[in-house]
């Protein structure tokens, strides 16, 4: 179990998570919604520990991240498994040693084995044929799921996607849900995933929550979230243009009517 | 009140100041602390002793020989004046190897290499690589710096010491073609006085050199924020850092010496 309590975040003075409470059970597939910059990233980083909340916790499994260190935070970093937004690929490494590299640094398994590993999470995202090359010379939606394969190969407990199917074609993003649904049916994996693609989180999600002005403001399975009466979240999933959101945010439109 | 804008100005730059040198002291204790915790990884180590030692023989080369032709040069400018020119040979045998060698080798690759080191880690960290290295188990610190700043402390050494060689070897080329100092004269005059010490002193500055380069080059990197011209800045910033922390560091060894040695 996953349970952030009453996290705040700032930067030099830039209020983004103001007392976020969110539980997310084992095994649940969790969708994180809400608009560009509103902090989802953020939350992610906060939960697996590379950013510390100025004040809050986050428990996992009984154990505060914020307070973990060395050996136990290394043993707790193995059970997951994280996607970057800008897939955050090393550029001096390979495909393979990317895909590969916790097995190449942490385990004692040999070359073959290895490999064999790589390949396998290389074909779960849909890629053959490019252990050899640098992530330099593939494209947007390859290194994305380079990342994801590299985020799957240890075969972690928990799973972080930050924007999984951004970038991709339609149908390969369609295969990467399918891929998120399989390792939570088969292997039972807990999965946060951020996205802004509500198609998809209608389809992977167990439980969908909406980050909103630095907290969860609304949080249930798909069918409750698309039968919101909250406005907020009614704005945000149908993609209006008007609203209580862009109202808050004063949006200027009158630039582009007034010149008509 | 001008006066007081200005103290709490200072006071402010100096908060800054003291800040930076924690962050790069802690960061060196952190390095060391890592670089005996296994596993060793020699394949990355070799990597940087051959990216950092290997690849800057030219630079180092090119810099040493003319400075060595320089320095006879200018000697032999005072030198002819009291018909002293055989001691030319001293002269530049000794100023390379306890001066010159280890501070220009310095400057070299802290200009080479450490602006290289600030780039890479620098892009690491605004591309969020640092980030993935953390969620992937594993310490940058020992990662990334363990391996550039063992490299740079084996490797500057040895490049001050080529320095040396080739700073005498241009030197002896001035003074025997163009001064007509004879080749053996000249190669007694340069051998004669230099001391062990002269070496070992020049050397030990070249570590400390090694140090100041691979921290400030890596703790800049980790800095480092605000897409390309953040990477821009803080590799101008760590040269900078650099150059005059080496310079410094040179002066108080140089007295240091100075007065241990009588
Ligand atoms: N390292 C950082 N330094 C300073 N500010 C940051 C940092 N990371 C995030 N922020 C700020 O935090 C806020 C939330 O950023 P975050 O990346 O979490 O947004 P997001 O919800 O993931 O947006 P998107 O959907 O566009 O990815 C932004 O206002 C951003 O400026
Ligand atoms: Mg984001």
């Amino acid at each position: 179990m996953i349970d952030a309590i009453n996290l705040h975040k700032s930067f030099s003075g830039n209020k983004v998570l103001k007392g976020l409470n969110l539980t997310i059970e084992t095994g649940v597939t969790e969708v994180v919604i809400g608009r560009s910059g509103c902090g989802k990233s953020v939350l992610l980083k906060n939960i697996i520990g590379i950013l510390k909340p100025e004040s809050g916790q986050v428990v996992i499994d009984g154990q505060d991240v914020t307070k973990l260190s060395g050996k136990d935070l290394k043993a707790l970093r193995m059970q997951f498994g994280m996607l970057f937004q800008g897939s955050a690929l090393f550029d001096s490494l390979t495909v393979t040693e990317n895909v590969g590299f916790n097995l190449i640094e942490h385990t004692d398994m040999d070359k073959q084995t290895i490999l064999k590993r790589v390949k396998e999470a290389l074909s779960l995202v849909g890629l053959y044929g490019i252990e050899d090359l640098m992530p330099s010379e593939l494209s947007g939606g390859m290194k994305k799921r380079v990342g994801l394969a590299r985020a799957i190969c240890m075969h972690p407990k928990i799973v972080l996607y930050d924007e999984p199917t951004t970038g991709l074609d339609p149908i390969m993003a369609d295969a990467v849900n399918d891929l998120i649904m399989t390792l939570h049916k088969k292997l039972g994996v807990t999965s946060i995933i951020v996205t802004h693609d509500m198609v998809s989180a209608y389809k992977i999600a167990s439980k969908i929550a909406m980050l909103y002005d630095g907290k969860i403001i609304a949080e249930g399975s798909p069918d409750e979230i698309k039968n919101t009466t909250d406005p907020v979240v009614k704005q945000f999933i149908t993609g209006a243009a008007k609203g209580p959101i862009t109202q808050k945010e004063n949006f200027n439109r009158n630039i582009l009517t007034e010149g008509a | 009140m001008p006066f007081k804008k200005i103290i709490s100005n200072f006071k402010k730059r100096f908060k800054t100041l003291l800040n930076y040198m924690g962050g790069a002291i802690i960061l060196l204790l952190e390095t060391i602390f890592w670089s005996f915790i296994p596993p060793f990884r020699r394949r990355q180590l070799f990597d940087q002793m051959y990216k950092i030692g290997v690849n800057s023989l030219p630079i180092v080369f090119l810099i040493a020989f003319f400075t060595g032709m320089v320095l006879a040069l200018q000697s032999a400018y005072q030198m002819q004046r009291i018909n002293a020119q055989m001691y030319i040979a001293s002269l530049v045998a000794l100023s390379m190897t306890r001066e010159l060698g280890p501070v220009l080798t310095a400057l070299v690759v802290a200009g080479r290499v450490g602006a290289a080191i600030t780039a890479e880690v620098g892009t690491m960290k605004v591309t969020e690589q640092i980030d993935a290295l953390e969620t992937l188990a594993t310490n940058p610190v020992k990662y990334l710096v363990v391996p550039r700043f063992l490299a740079l402390i084996f490797m500057l050494p040895l490049l001050t010491v080529y320095a040396d060689f080739v700073g005498m070897l241009g030197g002896y080329i001035v003074g025997v073609f163009k001064l007509h100092i004879g080749s053996n004269m000249y190669m007694n005059m340069t051998t004669s006085p230099l001391d062990l010490k002269d070496l070992y002193t020049g050397l030990l500055k070249s570590v400390i050199f090694a140090v100041i380069i691979a921290i400030i080059s890596c703790y800049e990197g980790f800095r480092t924020s605000g897409g390309a011209e953040g990477v821009g800045r803080s590799t101008t910033l760590s040269v900078v850092t650099s150059f005059v922390l080496i310079i410094a560091a040179d002066c108080l060894f140089t007295a240091l010496f100075y007065f241990i040695g009588r």
